[in-house]
């Protein structure tokens, strides 16, 4: 207990004394940084899921083909969620003389739960452009609200009726804007919203229609999570939950990206934080040996020294970490701020999670970098108060920090949440040292030779360089390391944001037309044409259900997966091409040539080669039409989800699927100004499905821009790592720059020689550490792009001269701004300070 | 401890060799050297530079060992313990001057004053460090750090932080070599004066004769061997 107070005691006299500012500081930033970028993805994700959930209508929706169990709906209530639900059916619409096959749906008090249901009461004239105002109702009672689509084709107006079964209702609204419109592809022809209420009347629910059950639950994220949870465990088959990341794979992917990104700035400011703390604690030690060796004498034990240290570190770590909590509490809030043009919706407050991870980072980055030195305080031999050259015995070198990398190590991979990313981007860093390490000793050696050469100052800037071999060495690594990274996070950052967002350009692809026949496929072409849109690729499309592997019958039943077992459940699409989409990936085996024309061979795509076991090599039977379909796989594609082209599960070469019904689907982009031609289509082909996938595209869009500013904010943090290390390097010679001062200046050497001298010794350091920067962050960044990204990554020859010139200009100038104080000192001044 | 018999040895070396091996052979750096010292006395250790005064004095404060031989202090065979265990005992036993000062950067006068009581566990450290250092004049001076203070004032404070544990055996390593003669006579003439005060036993290293002469005892060495 005595000795903790006499720590707190000389963590109070060694801050005072400005010995531990450095450290402070890079603790404060990594944790800031750190907990940033963890309290602010907190709320966006919780504020985009919300988004999302927009378009589900609901933050989760149980589903299914029967009647839902009445447990779901008690549970719901009782966890305090808000619970509407709907039921949907096709049936067939009619109005005067002229019928069509609608999509009903029927909802309670309180649909939607999340997102809005804009209506207008003005029919006819322009269908889209048109915003409507937001309605809290639902229809009243024997009144309906219909859609364009049809009120197009029925050519409806306000108080017209219309039958539906049994009852005639009215029309009194029209739809500008449905919540869970678009989601998936099962929401296709013109749509009517009824009131529950009307539907016993109407005689449409009887056995065997098609009717999908659907309890829409929303409130708070964490009970929404229990509730998933508490149901999933409950689903029979038919029925299923849906959140927005089950339904919507594109923002999912966005997501995820989104997080690595913000991460991986976040934890680049850690590694910088963890050299400059290796650096200050290094420097620490150094000017503690003295003291150290006193206390010895003075009848310290080791044991004494050791645990004073400890308590010393852990106080400091703690309150450090607590600082930089609080400070990535407020830079997130500022983040949020500055974001909230993107975000418009109040944004919830964050779990206090994210504070708990940054103490933890915090203390594991100090104890971890800071102890091997400390370990080391303690062995000082206390005869060093006699005889001065008695230093430490051992130079624990980077094995010491092994303690530390390797915290670091796990800390990337749980932070990065992912093995692959977390481990190349550490090991990265930690083959970087040992090589620039090596090289430096190297260099340092052949300059060595060359010091006979060059000008007076150059001749001493070797000199000193190789008089300070280790501590030069020292360094350039850490300099090289801190440029390193500031120069992935600037220059490859720009590339990997620009490559992810040429994924989805502004004229990605946002209509889907589904159920396109063979012999309208020239009609629709030729209109494609006459309304100035270049025609997109059609694809065919043959729907078939999965019945067997490997000549063994599946069903449903046989897996645990809730998504293998819908899979297995429901019909999907098979589709046939030549040449495989660009945008497309072989993970494993190969795609078909020319030859295999007519093969029955398939390509299956990774995730759903993954989740139902499918391995290349194995056969699959397809129940197409009635008729089986068996083919064997010959490779698994990746697919990019987020580029919002026609994508399909299963391909075959042509000339496999040729013979079964296919219908043909294609995307293209229109253009905002070219609303009515949407309706020209609706009505040239009446058949067609169009599914809007506008306001999505929109959403992922918004996710890149807001992901893109964030990590530019969180670089911020990034770049304050990177003066912390560029200062505890300058800083790490300090000591040994002023006792040199003291000595050259006193035998009568001038100013302006030490200062060309020192110049010339900062240039090589610098120059070394660009280099060592330039190669690290063209390597990194190639693994990083190539391997935990799927972005290729294309090596920018400026780096290497952004490296150099940076390294050279920054380290120089640094470092004689730093020494730029023992210079302007009388040289009594310092021999005392030294004394 | 302080009812000991009063004549009986403080410190005694028996025997007491240094040797360390170096590139192309063994170098004697102190060669059997006896000596004991009565509580309350002073002993000068005098020699040329480098004739192993320093290394005696390190030998005899156990920070460093011996070759072979013994040292006892205060009766106990300080070699028979472990370095952590010398470290208890230089703790209570003993006080240290440095020549270079040895005074921490980072702590003002006062709290270098304070330190050997702090790492004692002393309950209340700051009155005994305030009156030492008002005792060696530096009263007006206590919030400064050392590279604020003028090396004599510098080596002030370090006397005050060796006798502020009431050591019974003060030892100091030419305690005037980095100073002036007049400020170094100021220090020795403070040293004595609180020896005298405190009836502790000193032992300084020293290679002037002037200062070595108001020492009840001398012993001389000369290349690791004692002359008298
Ligand atoms: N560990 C060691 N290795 C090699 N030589 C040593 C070692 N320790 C001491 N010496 C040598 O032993 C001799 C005595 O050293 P010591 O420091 O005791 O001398 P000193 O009498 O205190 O000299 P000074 O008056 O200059 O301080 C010196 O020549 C020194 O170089
Ligand atoms: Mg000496």
């Amino acid at each position: 207990m005595n000795l903790f107070r006499l720590s707190v005691r000389m963590l109070k006299r060694d801050w005072r004394a400005g010995e531990l500012r450095v450290l402070v500081f890079a603790l404060i930033i990594a944790v800031g940084g750190m907990t940033t970028v963890g309290f602010f993805s907190d709320r966006v994700q919780l504020a985009l899921a919300r988004q999302g959930n927009q378009l589900l209508g609901a933050d989760l929706i149980i589903a299914s083909d029967r009647i839902l169990p009445s447990h779901y709906q008690d549970e719901a209530k009782r966890l305090g969620l808000s619970v509407s639900s709907s039921l949907k059916f096709p049936s067939m619409a009619s109005s005067g003389d002229s019928s069509l096959l609608t999509e009903i749906k029927a909802v309670t008090q309180g649909y939607p739960l999340r997102g809005e249901l804009r209506i207008t009461e003005e029919f006819g004239g322009r269908v889209a452009g048109l915003q409507g105002r937001v309605t809290e109702s639902i229809p009243e009672r024997g009144t309906v609200w219909i859609d364009d689509k049809l009120m197009v084709r029925l050519s409806l107006k306000r108080g017209d009726e219309i039958e539906l079964g049994d009852s005639r209702l009215k029309v009194t609204a029209r739809i500008t804007q449905e919540p869970d419109h678009s989601i998936g592809f099962i929401n296709l022809g013109p749509r009517i919203l009824i009131n529950a209420d009307d539907l016993p009347a109407t005689g449409l629910i009887q056995q065997g229609s098609r009717i999908v059950y659907r309890l829409l639950v929303a409130g708070e994220a964490g009970v929404v999570e229990t509730f998933r949870e508490w149901s999933r465990s409950r689903l029979v088959i038919g029925e299923r939950v849906e959140g927005i990341r089950d339904a919507r794979p594109e923002i999912k992917a966005a997501l995820d990206r989104a997080e690595k990104f913000l991460s991986l700035a976040a934890l680049a400011s850690v590694v910088l934080a963890a050299v400059a703390i290796a650096l200050a604690v290094r420097r620490f030690s150094q000017r503690h040996l003295d003291g150290c060796a006193v206390m010895r004498c003075l009848g310290a034990s080791q044991s004494t020294i050791l645990r004073l240290y400890l308590y010393h570190f852990t106080l400091l770590g703690l309150i450090a970490s607590s600082v930089g909590c609080l400070l990535g509490l407020v830079a997130q809030e500022a983040l949020v701020y500055w974001l909230s043009v993107l975000v418009n919706e109040e944004l919830p407050w964050p779990s206090m999670l994210p504070a708990v991870h940054g103490l933890l980072t915090g203390m594991i980055l100090l104890l971890g970098f800071a102890l091997p030195p400390l370990l080391n305080l303690r062995s000082v031999p206390a005869l060093r108060v006699l005889r001065r050259d008695i230093g430490l015995s051992s130079n624990h070198g980077i094995a010491g920090y092994s303690i530390g990398l390797a915290a670091l190590t796990v800390l990337f991979v749980w932070k990065a949440g992912d093995v692959r990313l977390g481990l190349s981007v550490m090991g990265g860093f930690i083959v970087a040292i040992f090589i620039f390490g090596l090289i430096g000793f190297l260099l340092v050696r052949v300059l060595s030779g060359l010091s006979g050469q060059g000008g007076g100052a150059w001749r001493y800037g070797l000199a000193s360089i190789r008089r300070r071999a280790t501590g030069s060495v020292v360094q350039s690594v850490a300099l090289g390391l801190g440029l390193m990274a500031l120069l992935v996070l600037t220059l490859i950052r720009d590339d990997l944001l620009q490559n992810w967002k040429t994924s989805l350009p502004p004229d990605a692809p946002n209509r889907f037309l589904v159920n396109i026949q063979k012999d309208q496929l020239q009609p629709l072409e030729v209109f494609f044409k006459e309304n100035a849109i270049s025609p997109p690729p059609v694809f065919p499309m043959v729907r078939g259900r999965l019945t067997g592997i490997n000549g063994k019958n599946i069903v449903p039943g046989d897996f645990t997966d809730t998504r293998a077992k819908r899979l297995i459940e429901r019909e999907f699409n098979l589709s046939w091409a030549r040449e495989m989409s660009p945008d497309n990936l072989i993970v494993k085996g190969q795609w078909w040539g020319r030859s295999d024309t007519g093969k029955p061979v398939l390509s299956v795509e990774e995730g759903i080669a993954k989740t139902v076991g499918i391995k290349v090599g194995d056969t699959l039977t397809y129940d197409v039409a009635g008729s089986p379909f068996t083919a064997s796989v010959t490779s698994i594609r990746r697919v990019d989800w987020d580029s919002f082209r026609v994508n399909f599960f299963v391909v075959t070469p042509p000339g496999v699927l040729d013979e079964y019904p296919s219908s043909y689907i294609t995307s293209f982009h229109l253009p905002t100004k070219k609303a009515d031609f949407m309706n020209h289509l609706i009505k040239s082909f009446p058949n067609f499905l169009v599914i809007d996938v506008a306001s999505i595209i929109d959403q992922v869009q918004r996710v890149m821009d807001q992901v893109s500013r964030a990590v530019e904010f969180v670089f911020l943090f990034t770049l304050l790592a990177g003066f912390a290390v560029l200062y505890a390097a300058i800083a790490s010679t300090q000591d040994e720059r002023i006792h040199e001062a003291a000595i050259f200046r006193t035998l009568g050497s001038k100013r302006s020689q030490l200062v060309r001298s020192w110049a010339a010794e900062f240039t090589i350091i610098g120059g070394l550490a660009g280099v060592f920067a330039a190669a690290g962050a063209s390597a990194l960044g190639y693994a990083i792009g190539e391997y935990a990204l799927n972005l290729s990554y294309s090596f920018n020859p400026w780096i290497w001269v952004t490296g150099l010139v940076t390294g050279v200009v920054v380290v120089t100038i640094a470092g004689l701004m730093g020494t730029r104080s023992v210079l302007s000192q009388a040289p009594l001044t310092i021999l005392r300070k030294i004394a | 401890m302080r009812e000991e018999p009063n004549l009986s040895p403080i410190v005694q070396a028996i025997a007491l060799t240094k040797q360390v091996s170096t590139v192309s052979d063994e170098l004697v750096i102190l060669h059997d050297i006896n000596l004991s010292v009565i509580a309350g006395e002073s002993l000068a250790v005098i020699g040329s530079s480098g004739s192993g005064k320093s290394t005696l004095l390190g030998l005899l404060a156990g920070l460093d060992v011996p070759s072979s031989g013994s040292v006892h202090l205060a009766g106990e065979d300080i070699f028979s313990l472990d370095e952590d265990g010398r470290a208890a005992l230089r703790g209570r036993l003993l006080g240290f001057v440095f020549q270079s000062f040895q005074l921490l950067p980072a702590l003002t006068a006062l709290e270098n004053v304070m330190l050997p009581l702090e790492l004692a566990g002393v309950r209340d450290p700051q009155h005994p460090a305030m009156d030492l250092l008002n005792r060696v004049g530096l009263g007006k001076r206590l919030g400064h750090y050392p590279k604020q203070l003028s090396g004599g004032e510098q080596q002030r404070v370090a006397i005050a932080r060796a006798f502020v544990t009431e050591p019974q055996l003060v030892m100091a390593d030419e305690p005037t070599g980095n100073l002036d003669s007049t400020t170094g006579s100021q220090i020795i003439d403070l040293m004595f004066a609180l020896n005298q005060e405190r009836g502790a036993t000193l032992i300084l290293v020293t290679h002037d004769e002037t200062i070595s002469n108001r020492c009840e005892r001398r012993i001389r060495l000369d290349s690791g061997r004692s002359v008298v």
